[in-house]
């Protein structure tokens, strides 16, 4: 008999989603690649290590998240019913920290002494940063010079916690360049060394690694949501950037198709001017960071530089899975520019109290002009994934308050 | 076989060295640094500097492996517009004047993906590119390529690195042709190499179980280092240090062609002293 077809049996064996995924790395980190896919083969099954992760998740990032239902601003929009999954309230302020624990739980299980990390908004290097501290390692943070300005709450906090912060002047600065650098430290520390990507991208087995760190939020939101309304949502809504909180969120939905899935990514100043970070609307399959992936490039194949306000959604590509889950249709994607996200994030401070990431703010500017089309008992769970205080120095001059 | 005179310019040259007991110096240069005309000039007097063959830099906007040296001069080549079909009839050009030294283009998979892996491979063969080393394609991730490689007689060159263990590398061999290119060091190009023992015993252990010659790249920045390794190596590639010269002399770009062309020529006789 066959198996019945479920988007969650992917990646397959090669690491591949559809087309997409895969390893395409330098072959001397190729031997890493694998024997950490075998670790984390081993590990994720392993009693102990899910009973530490489940522990740690509870007392030291907070979970679960709350689900909270957005009543003021689901009364102003005058449509669906706007929930809101808190993953902004964990430690550290965003989601990221779901996937630093399991992964350092992971490095500390391979006796890696020193770890390194890319970032972007800084949300992933101040999470990489703490569980370093929690577990007494070293830490080395990659950051685009030009992210080093926009995040300094970030940044200040990162060297608090004993992380060392590697400017990164190539490139555009920004997190790409970032990944770049912590990709030629790997190579040149293979030994002593282990790499947290931070987002659902990267050579197999990150985005699975990744994703399955990231699926807590999912879970909690299926029991959750039944506390609330005892049914399931209509639909789901995220921003993507590299993709791990919007997969976070889809991953255990995604084989019932009569669940909506939205990912927003960042349309910067707008896909017409080519300065935006949309690369699942805009972009095409290629190859960068380890994965097959879509990605801004021009026709040559020269990666191009994305633009995004939110440091966090400026990266030209995106996980592997995303691009599957386009081609294949399960997903819808849209795209959401710089000044309709700092709108959002205006409207939810004032009606909600609640003070969004421009990141999380891209997916809340679509949810007011998704939900006022829906009715009245259409549920729709937003992933906030991250809190604005980080971006608030960023955004300032753009307020007009 | 249409192709024979073609399909042995790798396996000529080494030959011819081994028979000669010499070892081959392979030169890097990237298409199109500082400019077009610059690299076209400095490629032609490559082989009289005592080149044996010659690889060349597909320029690319993200070189993971490589350091600061390399990722300046393909900065240098991007700005100047340069793309893999430019890449291609600089090959052509030099093929007109220069029919046995064999070249191999090297670079990361996106241009090549982008241009189309069969229309690469055919233009290529064309236009006279013995090899093709790409860095982030992984013999795991390689089946674009391979299956078309027995439409056409260009090389994939492989990569074996201090990380190889003994079954991934009889794995690695067993695809391989024209030469494995050892990685001497865990690191980037550009970094200098300082473990001469290690390295060594590591390419003794390689040698035992290669048919094919094993060159050294990464690592040997000076002539003296690329002696001591060519001292049992069949091979060694010079990579950053021939762009760092180019680099310094880029602002009088007249003198880029003398400059590197002598410091080549350094390369090229310390070799030759290695094995008296």
């Amino acid at each position: 008999m066959l198996k019945k077809f479920s988007y969650r049996d992917f990646p397959d064996k090669f690491g591949k989603f559809g087309n997409y995924g895969g390893r395409f790395v330098a072959e001397t980190l190729m031997p890493l690649i694998l024997d950490l896919e075998k670790k984390y083969n081993r590990y994720k099954k392993d009693k102990k290590f899910i009973k530490e992760f489940n522990h740690l998740s509870k007392s030291f990032i907070g979970r679960p998240s709350p689900l909270y239902f957005a009543e003021n601003l689901t009364n102003h929009l005058g449509g669906a019913k706007i929930y809101f999954k808190r993953d902004e309230l964990n430690h550290t302020g965003a989601h990221k920290i779901n996937n630093c624990l399991g992964q350092i739980l992971l490095a500390k299980r391979m006796n890696k002494k020193r770890i390194i990390a890319e970032t972007g908004a800084g949300q992933h290097g101040l999470a990489t940063a703490t569980v370093c501290a929690l577990f007494g390692l070293k830490c080395v943070i990659y950051m685009g010079a030009k992210d080093i300005k926009r995040q300094k709450p970030n940044v200040l906090k990162m060297k608090l916690l004993g992380a060392d912060i590697v400017p990164v002047n190539s490139g555009s600065s920004t997190l790409k360049d970032a990944m770049n650098e912590a990709l030629r430290d790997w190579v040149s520390n293979v030994n002593n060394t282990f790499y947290i990507i931070g987002t659902a991208a990267g050579p197999h087995p990150y985005p699975m690694m990744v994703r399955d760190f990231q699926s807590v939020i999912g879970k909690e939101v299926r029991e959750q949501i039944f506390e609330y309304e005892k049914r399931l949502p209509n639909s789901l809504i995220a921003c993507i950037g590299g993709g791990s909180n919007s997969l976070g969120l889809f991953h255990d939905f995604l084989d019932e198709d009569n669940i909506a899935l939205y990912g927003i990514e960042a349309g910067g100043k707008g896909i017409k001017t080519g300065k935006h970070a949309s690369s699942l609307l805009a972009g095409k399959p290629g190859v960068l960071h380890g994965n097959k992936t879509y990605i801004l490039q021009n026709k040559h194949g020269q990666i191009k530089e994305a633009h995004s306000i939110s440091a966090g959604l400026d990266y030209p590509g995106i996980g592997p899975e995303h691009s599957w889950l386009k081609d294949i249709g399960r997903v819808k994607y849209f795209s959401v520019k710089d000044n309709q996200a700092i709108e959002a994030l205006k409207l939810c401070s004032r009606l909600e109290g609640i003070i969004p990431a421009l990141e999380p703010s891209h997916a809340l500017y679509f949810v007011t002009k998704f939900a006022p089309k829906q009715k009245k008992n259409h549920i729709i769970v937003m992933n906030l994934c991250g809190r604005g205080d980080k971006d608030l120095d960023a955004i300032a001059p753009l307020l007009n308050i | 076989m249409a192709y024979s005179n073609y399909n042995c310019r790798i396996e000529k040259t080494f030959r011819d060295l081994k028979s000669a007991n010499k070892p081959a110096l392979i030169t890097f240069i990237t298409a199109g640094d500082p400019n077009f005309n610059y690299s076209k000039q400095v490629l032609l007097n490559l082989p009289k500097a005592g080149a044996d063959l010659i690889e060349i830099g597909v320029p690319f906007s993200d070189p993971m492996a490589d350091g600061p040296i390399i990722q300046k001069s393909y900065r240098r080549a991007l700005k100047n517009g340069v793309n893999l079909d430019e890449v291609l009839s600089l090959v052509k050009i030099f093929r007109k004047k220069n029919n046995y030294t064999p070249i191999v283009l090297m670079g990361y998979y996106n241009p090549f993906f982008q241009k189309g892996i069969k229309s690469f491979l055919k233009e290529a063969e064309k236009v006279g590119v013995d090899g093709v080393l790409i860095v982030d394609l992984p013999p795991e991730n390689d089946d674009e390529i391979r299956k078309h490689l027995s439409d056409y007689k260009l090389k994939v060159i492989r990569l074996a690195s201090p990380t190889t263990d003994r079954q991934r590398l009889t794995k690695i061999l067993k695809i391989s042709s024209g030469f494995l290119y050892y990685v001497s060091i865990t690191g980037i190009t550009g970094s200098g190499l300082s473990k001469f023992n290690t390295l060594k015993n590591a390419y003794n252990k390689l040698k035992r179980y290669s048919k094919i010659p094993i060159v050294v790249g990464f690592g040997i920045n000076t002539p003296e280092k690329a002696k001591i390794v060519s001292k049992y190596a069949d091979g060694v590639v010079v990579g950053s240090a021939i762009i760092n010269e180019l680099d310094k002399t880029i602002d009088k770009k007249s003198n880029i062609n003398n400059n590197v062309i002598r410091l080549v020529k350094k390369f090229s006789e310390a070799i030759k002293e290695a094995r008296k």
